[in-house]
């Protein structure tokens, strides 16, 4: 051990709890396709608090990851974003790519997917974390060495002392999550932005994962985006839950709002689709059809051919979020009203096979 | 369920039904300098082929004019015996395309069935076959067709035949190596479960498969075929009179480098724009095969 | 109890490991199925559950005889199928079939799925026309349009693809369908449809499923039995609903616990069992118990005296006065739900 000592505790002094650090509004992102331009995302805005877990949460193409793709600017250039990223009293987006550098990493830090996007594979894992502590603390190599060794000790890497002297590929996928999360921890960020951090790991592997990240945020006092197609990891992570369907944000409000009354039929529709492993075997409540293609989209409600609540005025005007059971509790819904108590079932049909083809098929024997 | 609920119109598919071919087109339309490639050498095919039917002077025939230099009346020249260039560098092309493209399409068609073989059965078959591939790339290349022309030689398509049993070893070693790729994919299992035939799974699903990437080394095997014959023509093992092709004009032609150079350069800039534009739409179809390229060039 | 449909006895699947070289001498076996036994009764789905690494899927595809064993028995209706003839196997695949995880590998991206359905047909010799009525009637089944059938794979959505999966699979009417992870690449919303569609499928046509899975939360949904799969053993066996509400083998314990519920009030308020590190190398398996290097009750619970045995005896897998078999020398059920 070295003399010299690094407090744990956030090196700038973070403002209150409660505070938004982080503010999107009217965030659009469009790319250009051979079929015509892909509007990816289309309005999102929403506000982060200090201290506090939003979870977004929607299948693949809802473009929950383009979102804070774009909020980090870290889209390819074709892609076309207009709206505001508030962050620090500045926009975002306006930054030059120097500044926005500068940003990234140090104080909102991404954990991707697949681990090895951040990590650098001819340094050991150590060095990288030290790097990065070195990036905010003014110690020496082996201080900060130290406090990589510590900050994998926290992230629940065994024998860290031994570990921090491996190589990147050396480690299984679980370990290097914990090292990314690790460096995150290290440049003490104001915003962490997870998406689907646990996505490609087996279970166990990923409730470890989730403890790390859990550490890691309350220990730097930072605010997390988590973003994941997983209902259940955010019910457990989420202080608040967002909703995307069609580059769009159907639903938001608390964890407890939306998993116990939610007001838009495709959240509801997810919830009833997923098998409980807490209940006995019942029927599923399957949406129908496929999420929209963000191509040529029609007007209207972009879940409307797919809800069995749809009338006329869904395919004439796109609803807006609005209040519903209180004022955080927001849905674009026309008929959010009608879901008051309902059931996935009620709303849902669950036979799925065409029973006439069904019977034929069971007659014949080829 | 609410009574005006309104039946929506197909709508699972916005984007129109394209056949795997229309959109292999669309994305080669995307490569420009293979579209000029293209445009260029269906130009030169014309010109080959129709353009010597039209032309005024034959390639065989005798002019008054000697040795003159490109003019109106002869746009490439003449050679001291008073043929007209142009007519011959016609006729030459028309030589040198049957050559490559037969070597090509038959070289392609030997490797293909070689190399998918290989790779599908994998273990000793595989050893034994890619063994012999190995050995036929061994060979000098260049030594070994000269020889064989010189004994068997002459015509264009012996020239064509002599190559074409070189060059199927390369078409084999790619077709191997995409099919060993193929073979892993979950659609050959599937075949597999379904009970499929070893042929069944090779002619239908391996084969079609890998036919990009054997297309696009098919155009830049006629690259190569047009080289070699033009090596061979020049070193005097290809083609030989009265018959000609741009390797044997080239080799004429060079005794007069530098008294009558439009000899020499003409059919030489024939050949380069021959391999460049076959290279350039090989490369166009790559993209265009590559079934990870949805979006738009950037 | 009348015969099994499929009966799996000590299977075990071994992988060699060859040096690099020209001899590539073999140099050691990756032990994908080590001694794997299970029945499955016609009607009855079974759901082999694991991780990443457990051998379910090596499992599934000998079964099938995709792979050969290394040793041990499948026997289909009282048949052999290790060591059949291919002729012999060919019939039997028109009562095996097989549906795979990734619908877009699985589907041959060159062939319109008309044909894709119809290959069963033609490959068998069934119906002189390649069976365009039958073709028709399976995609109604299985919830497509037959006007689409001239589409290519690629320009369908997921579930879409799994589905064409399934129609090929069902073309030959067989008695037993191994689903190899059929609903994991989709998102949740169609996931939920091809279970529905599975479920219905299963009692209009007396299907009997292998049902191969990572996600417990499915597998209790779609399974009688299930058996929990851990580095090519099974650990622990029983009814869907002796292993949910009494999970006996510290490793079923983990798996419980750590798949999240979509209940923000019951997810929170949960015991964890938390395994520590990463799945030891199947090429070289800890000895005795391959659970024990990451097992939380041989870290916190046992004994050093305990713990020997746990390093040196495999433990076997029998009822241990659970009401379920399950292999854990010191099995002991929770309740974790």
């Amino acid at each position: 051990m070295t003399s010299e000592q690094i407090d744990l505790a956030p090196s700038r002094r973070k403002g209150a709890a409660g505070e938004v650090v982080l503010e999107v509004s009217n965030l659009d992102v469009t790319f250009p396709s051979g079929d015509g331009p892909v509007r990816a995302v289309r309005g999102v805005d929403y506000t982060l608090h200090r201290g506090e877990v939003l979870g977004i949460v929607g299948e693949s193409g809802s473009g929950k990851s383009v979102t804070s793709m774009a909020v980090m600017r870290l889209l390819p250039t074709t892609a076309k974003v207009t709206g505001e990223v508030r962050f620090d009293g500045r926009n975002l987006l306006e930054l030059s790519e120097s500044e926005m550098t500068r940003v990234r990493g140090s104080k909102i830090a991404m954990i991707f997917q697949d681990p090895m996007t951040s990590l650098n594979p001819v340094y050991t894992v150590g060095a990288q974390i030290a790097e990065a502590v070195r990036a905010h603390h003014d110690v020496s190599k082996a201080a900060a060495l130290d406090r990589a060794v510590q900050l994998l000790d926290k992230v629940r890497i065994p024998n860290a002392r031994d570990r921090a002297s491996s190589f990147p590929h050396e480690l299984s996928g679980g370990m290097r999550q914990r090292v990314v999360i690790a460096i995150a921890m290290a440049n003490d960020p104001d915003v962490i932005i997870a998406d689907e951090p646990t996505t490609a790991l087996d279970v166990t592997v990923q409730a470890q994962i989730l403890d790390a990240l859990k550490a890691a945020q309350q220990e730097t006092g930072a605010a997390m985006v988590l973003i994941t197609h997983d209902l259940g990891v955010i019910a457990g992570q989420a202080d608040r839950v967002m909703v995307m369907y069609a580059g769009k944000p159907v639903e938001i409000g608390t964890a407890e709002d939306v998993f116990y009354t939610p007001r838009m039929p495709y959240s509801l529709g997810l919830l009833g689709s997923l098998p409980r492993m807490d209940r006995p075997s019942e029927r599923l409540t399957p949406i129908p059809g496929s999420p929209p293609s963000v191509v040529n989209m029609p007007p209207g409600c972009p879940f409307g051919p797919r809800c069995p609540k749809h009338t006329e005025v869904c395919d004439e005007t796109e609803p807006e979020l609005r209040a519903t059971t209180s004022a955080t509790h927001l849905a674009a819904c026309h008929h959010a009203e009608a879901l008051v108590g309902a059931e996935a079932e009620d709303v849902f049909d669950t036979e799925v096979a065409d029973h006439d083809a069904l019977a034929q098929l069971a007659e014949e024997t080829p | 369920m609410p009574e005006t609920l309104v039946k929506s119109p197909d709508r699972e598919f916005t984007v129109e039904e394209r056949s795997q071919a229309q959109l292999v087109f669309r994305r080669f339309l995307q490569h420009r300098a293979a579209v000029v490639s293209l445009c260029v050498f269906v130009v030169l095919i014309l010109l080959a082929y129709v353009g010597g039917w039209l032309w005024k002077y034959d390639a065989g025939q005798y002019t008054p004019d000697n040795s003159v230099p490109p003019s109106w009346d002869h746009p490439f020249g003449t050679d001291s015996a008073g043929r007209d260039q142009f007519a011959q560098v016609l006729r030459g092309t028309r030589i040198s395309l049957q050559v490559s493209v037969s070597v090509a399409i038959l070289a392609t068609l030997v490797g293909t069935l070689w190399g998918s073989v290989a790779g599908y059965f994998g273990g000793w078959v595989d050893t034994l076959m890619m063994r012999i591939s190995d050995l036929v790339l061994t060979l000098p290349l260049i030594a070994v067709a000269a020889m064989l022309a010189h004994n068997f030689g002459g015509s264009w398509y012996l020239i064509a035949l002599v190559i074409a049993a070189l060059y199927w070893a390369y078409v084999s070693r790619v077709a191997r190596g995409v099919v060993l790729s193929l073979r892993e994919k979950e659609f050959v299992e599937a075949a597999k479960a379904l009970g499929a035939s070893d042929t069944r799974i090779i002619l239908r699903h391996l084969v079609p498969n890998a036919l990009g990437s054997i297309l696009v080394n098919l155009t830049i095997l006629v690259a190569l075929a047009i080289l070699l014959e033009t090596s061979l023509s020049y070193l005097g093992f290809g083609v030989t009179p009265p018959d000609t092709s741009l390797g044997l004009l080239v080799s004429e032609a060079q005794t007069a480098l530098t008294t009558r150079p439009w000899l020499f350069y003409f059919p030489g800039l024939f050949i380069i724009i021959i391999a460049l534009t076959i290279n350039f739409i090989g490369d166009g179809l790559r993209d265009a095969f590559d079934p990870q390229q949805t979006k738009v060039r950037q | 109890m009348s015969e099994p449909l499929l009966s799996v006895r000590n299977v075990v699947k071994h992988f060699p490991i060859r040096s690099k070289g020209l001899v590539r001498r073999q140099i050691g076996a990756v032990q994908a199925v080590s001694d794997v036994s299970f029945e499955l009764a016609e009607g009855e789905t079974l759901g082999l559950v694991g991780e990443s690494g457990c051998g379910k899927s090596t499992t599934a595809r000998v079964v099938l005889n995709l792979i050969p064993a290394t040793s041990g028995q499948v026997l289909y209706k009282g048949r052999e199928l290790t060591g059949i003839s291919r002729g012999g196997m060919r019939e039997l695949r028109r009562e095996l079939q097989i549906v795979f995880q990734d619908p877009y590998a699985s589907l041959d991206p060159r062939m319109p799925v008309n044909e894709i359905i119809a290959e069963p047909l033609r490959i068998h010799g069934l119906y002189a026309d390649g069976g365009r009525e039958q073709v028709r009637t399976l995609m109604q089944t299985v919830g497509l349009k037959p006007e689409h059938g001239n589409r290519y794979a690629h320009e369908f959505s997921g579930g879409q693809r799994q589905r064409i999966g399934i129609a090929r699979a069902l073309a030959l009417r067989p008695k037993l369908l191994v689903l190899d992870e059929p609903v994991s690449a989709l998102d949740v919303s169609i996931q939920a449809g091809v279970l529905n569609l599975l479920d219905e499928l299963q009692s209009e046509l007396g299907l009997s499923y292998l049902f191969v899975s990572h996600d417990l939360s499915v597998v209790r949904h779609i399974a009688d039995r299930i058996a929990v799969m851990y580095l090519g053993q099974i650990v622990e066996t029983g009814t869907s609903e002796q292993l949910f509400t009494a999970p006996a083998h510290p490793y079923t314990q983990a798996l419980i616990s750590a798949i999240p519920l979509p209940d923000p009030r019951k997810e929170r308020a949960r015991e964890r069992i938390t395994v520590v590190g990463d799945l030891p190398s199947p090429a070289n398996p800890p000895s005795g118990c391959r659970f024990r290097t990451r097992c939380p009750k041989f870290a916190n619970e046992l004994t050093s005296e305990q713990q020997t045995r746990c390093v040196e005896q495999p433990p076997e897998l029998v009822d241990r006065g659970d009401g379920h078999p399950s292999s854990c020398h010191y099995a002991e059920s929770r309740a974790l739900l």
